[in-house]
């Protein structure tokens, strides 16, 4: 057959070669980069051994960027050149970040993305988070040899589509590869339930530096389902650091702090924080203003009233998430803990308490997400073939569309499991009207001014009818990354209009494409050459699965002459791979996918009635 | 075979009784035949149609595993649904008692122990749940129209007690 002569030896890659991929946690206060070698997931370190990076950027103009323990120290003497904690800011408006107190010198910009004046320029969200993973990838090119072939990204279960939209946008600025933006707490199911095989319901909980998330999965037979998850995507160690710094300035007076004394007694309270997990009480000193010597004695049980309210907070999502897996507390195996704010012995306390059983803490909380992803990371290259794994992943927050009065029609709701797709019908309310305006929401609220705006766009030329009359179908789509793309039909005329949900506050489209063209790292030769072997890279993908696909059910599902129509197309598309021209080897991928998709969706139902088979088989 | 329904795409008898555990089991078996991380590697078609069949076969588990939604959907597939599109609980006695427990509900938060009153309350709704449930089920194994209209009738009756519910529970949240 001549499909199978197309991928010539040596061009196409050994279907055994061990491909390079990551999983890496990108944490408010630190981040973690992990891939599986020799079989066993491990975190990676940088060459001073350090598995840590924390999540600190700071720009020095001429001199460029420091990212890590050294962006860190300068943070309370630098303190607008310094961002920590961006991830509080992934994937939110002007609005939102300009009250929440941070030390930057904010500006709009045409997309609404909120952009910081550093010496290096106005920086938003998304290239500093970037700034994070090109640390991350450096370093796991150098360790493990080679250009990655794909990263998994973690992000809070709880993150809205504009922050995940954000997160993904980032990595792509890193120049990474994303093969699936993975949740949190289910990255750590993964690494505690392949550690232990042990099949049954367990709930993680995850504190982290400024996000709190809880899940509650299903792990059987190789299939980790997760049945709820809630959280809170403001709410981490962060804020008992905050509470701590409150409570120095009501006993030292302090009012109207500066931003270089807000950070120093921020170092100060996390630092205190940290010690009273091992011991009852620390002492705090530093100087006042006027230059005098001041001292405070914080003991734990102050602390663990200080901190009360904000672990109640995470309480109330863990009932919530019982509740909707429908859940009983008997009916819980394990308690996984994740997250640094977990070390905290309270925290501890009051989850053993709630859930009337020992939390399990034995994987580093700090590592956990990285290993997970890793894992995750390792199969979806396609390391792992045969690898019975699958993780069923749920969206977190409800997804719907205004309607009249400003209410929200849900059309996907919270905690379902993701993929997924859903048609919703609407009409229009005016005689002749030819236009709809689609407004997006996510959230729980009944009111649109209480959910979160993801997008706005407009169906036009519908042909004028009575009110009531023309049906107009809005068509959700949600990926297995938890990313949505909507598209709206009128049905009697056909009038189509898609959006891929660009969020609100999400970077318009081509700012990330501008943004890539002017880094550094890549000059415009390099340009050219990335999208030639972008190409090149997909071409083979193409031909490797279609010689796959017709050896395997080319015989059962093609016709002769269907199979003729493949083969040329094939063959053309094998002929541009060789040449220098990406767009004629994109127009050729087109061609092959036009006429093989009829085949590719026989393939698909033909799987899925062979597990049906399968199944009746073990139901007798 | 996009055009068929949710029962026939898990392999299953149109009938509102059905086992949660076969429902589970083949719902994971597609799920690992068509889900698109098991087409990561492979060309964007194949994910684009892995993403597309994987969401339809979750929308239907989603469906068919709610006694509530598979019983609508069973009536929308037998065509009643759409005919009686319009149709609102005329039962005074049933919107009185829905009065009734709305107002319960907004006095609980004024009760001595609010969370023990919403902890009956919620006990009070699951029966009355469980009680249409039991007479739905008995009203849609059977085929003819005036059962199904009947059973129409309880989903919109059931819609009323879930939307209490999710009232109540709001409640209890705010006191925990």
């Amino acid at each position: 057959m001549a499909l199978l002569q197309i991928s010539e030896p040596g061009q196409s890659r050994a279907p055994h070669q061990h491909r390079l991929a990551v999983g890496i946690d990108l944490g408010t206060t630190n981040s973690l980069v992990a891939s599986v070698r020799s079989g066993s997931a491990e975190t990676l370190a940088d060459v001073d051994g350090q598995h840590i990076l924390p999540s600190v950027v700071r720009y020095l103009g001429d001199s460029g960027v420091v990212v890590g323990s050294v962006a860190r120290e300068a943070a309370s003497e630098d303190p607008q050149n310094t961002v920590v904690s961006v991830k509080r800011m992934m994937g939110r408006g002007l609005a939102e970040v300009v009250n929440a107190g941070l030390p930057y010198d904010f500006t709009g910009s045409d997309s609404a993305v909120p952009r910081m004046h550093t010496a290096c320029g106005a920086v938003s969200a998304v290239e500093v988070s970037a700034e994070i993973l090109k640390v991350l990838r450096d370093r796991a090119v150098e360790t493990l040899g080679g250009d990655l072939d794909g990263a998994v990204i973690t992000v809070p279960a709880y993150f809205d589509d504009s922050q995940r939209q954000a997160t993904k946008d980032a990595a792509r600025l890193a120049g990474l590869k994303v093969l699936r933006l993975l949740n949190e707490p289910t990255a750590a199911a993964v690494a505690y339930g392949l550690d232990r095989g042990s099949e049954g319901i367990h709930v993680v909980y995850d504190l982290g530096g400024g996000t709190f998330d809880v899940s509650v999965l299903r792990f059987s037979r190789g299939v980790f389902e997760v049945l709820a998850t809630a959280g809170d995507s403001a709410l981490g160690g962060d804020d008992m650091d905050e509470a701590i710094v409150d409570w120095i300035m009501n006993e030292l007076d302090i009012v109207d702090p500066d931003h270089y004394l807000k950070r120093r007694l921020s170092r100060l309270a996390r630092d205190a924080k940290e010690q009273l997990t091992d011991v009852e009480q620390v002492v705090l000193e530093g100087k006042m203003a006027d230059d005098s010597d001041w001292e405070l004695l914080l003991e734990r049980s102050q602390f663990n009233d200080l901190i009360e309210a904000q672990i109640r907070k995470t309480l109330i999502p863990c009932r919530r998430a019982l509740r909707d897996a429908d859940v009983q507390l008997e009916d819980i195996k394990d308690i996984v803990m994740v997250g640094g704010s977990t070390r905290v012995p309270r925290v501890r306390e009051a989850v053993a308490e709630f859930f009337n059983t020992e939390p399990l803490v034995d994987i580093d909380p700090d590592k956990v997400v990285a290993i997970g992803a890793a894992i995750q990371a390792d199969a979806l290259v396609g390391n792992k073939p045969d690898d019975e794994m699958l993780l069923l992943d749920v969206i977190p927050l409800s997804l719907g569309l205004e309607t009249m009065g400003g209410l929200t029609e849900k059309v996907i709701a919270r905690n379902t499991t993701i993929p997924v797709g859903r048609a919703q019908e609407f009409t229009t309310f005016k005689d002749g009207q030819t236009a709809m305006s689609i407004h997006v929401v996510q959230g729980e609220r009944e009111l649109v001014s209480d959910c979160r705006s993801l997008a706005r766009f407009e169906l036009r030329g519908i042909p004028a009818m009575v009110a009531g009359a023309a049906r107009i179908r809005v068509t959700f789509q949600v990926d297995a990354d938890g990313l949505l793309s909507v598209m709206a039909e009128e049905q009697t005329s056909g009038v189509k209009s898609a959006v891929e949900v660009k969020p609100s506050y999400g970077l318009a489209d081509g700012e990330i494409e501008t943004m890539l063209r002017e880094s550094m790292d890549y000059a415009a030769d390099d340009v050219a050459a990335r999208a030639l072997r972008e190409q090149q890279v997909e071409a083979d993908r193409v031909l490797e699965a279609l010689a796959a696909a017709v050896q395997a059910d080319g015989e059962a599902l093609l016709s002769k002459d269907e199979f003729a129509i493949i083969d040329q197309a094939a063959a053309n598309l094998g002929e541009m791979r060789n040449g220098t021209d990406p767009q004629a080897i994109k127009k050729a991928i087109e061609s092959v996918d036009a006429v093989t998709a009829e085949f590719a969706a026989r393939r698909m139902d033909a799987s899925v009635r062979r597990v049906l088979a399968g199944q009746k088989l073990d139901d007798i | 075979m996009f055009q068929q329904d949710y029962f026939e795409l898990f392999g299953l008898e149109q009938t509102f009784e059905l086992d949660r555990d076969v429902l589970m089991h083949r719902y994971r078996d597609l799920q690992k035949a068509t889900h698109p991380d098991k087409f990561a590697n492979g060309p964007e078609q194949e994910r684009r149609i892995a993403l597309q069949r994987a969401g339809q076969i979750n929308s239907a588990y989603q469906t068919l595993k709610d006694p509530l939604s598979r019983a609508q959907y069973l009536l929308s597939l037998s065509g009643v649904e759409s005919v009686l599109e319009q149709t609102t609980i005329r039962d005074i006695e049933f919107l009185e008692e829905q009065m009734e427990l709305r107002e319960t509900l907004a006095d609980i938060r004024n009760d001595a122990d609010p969370q023990g009153s919403i902890f009956h309350f919620l006990a009070d709704l699951n029966k009355r749940e469980k009680t249409y449930f039991n007479q739905l089920s008995k009203l849609l194994s059977n085929a003819d129209e005036a059962a199904l209209i009947q059973a129409n009738d309880l989903t919109l009756r059931l819609q009323f007690v879930r939307r209490l519910q999710q009232e109540a529970e709001a409640v209890e949240e705010d006191f925990f």
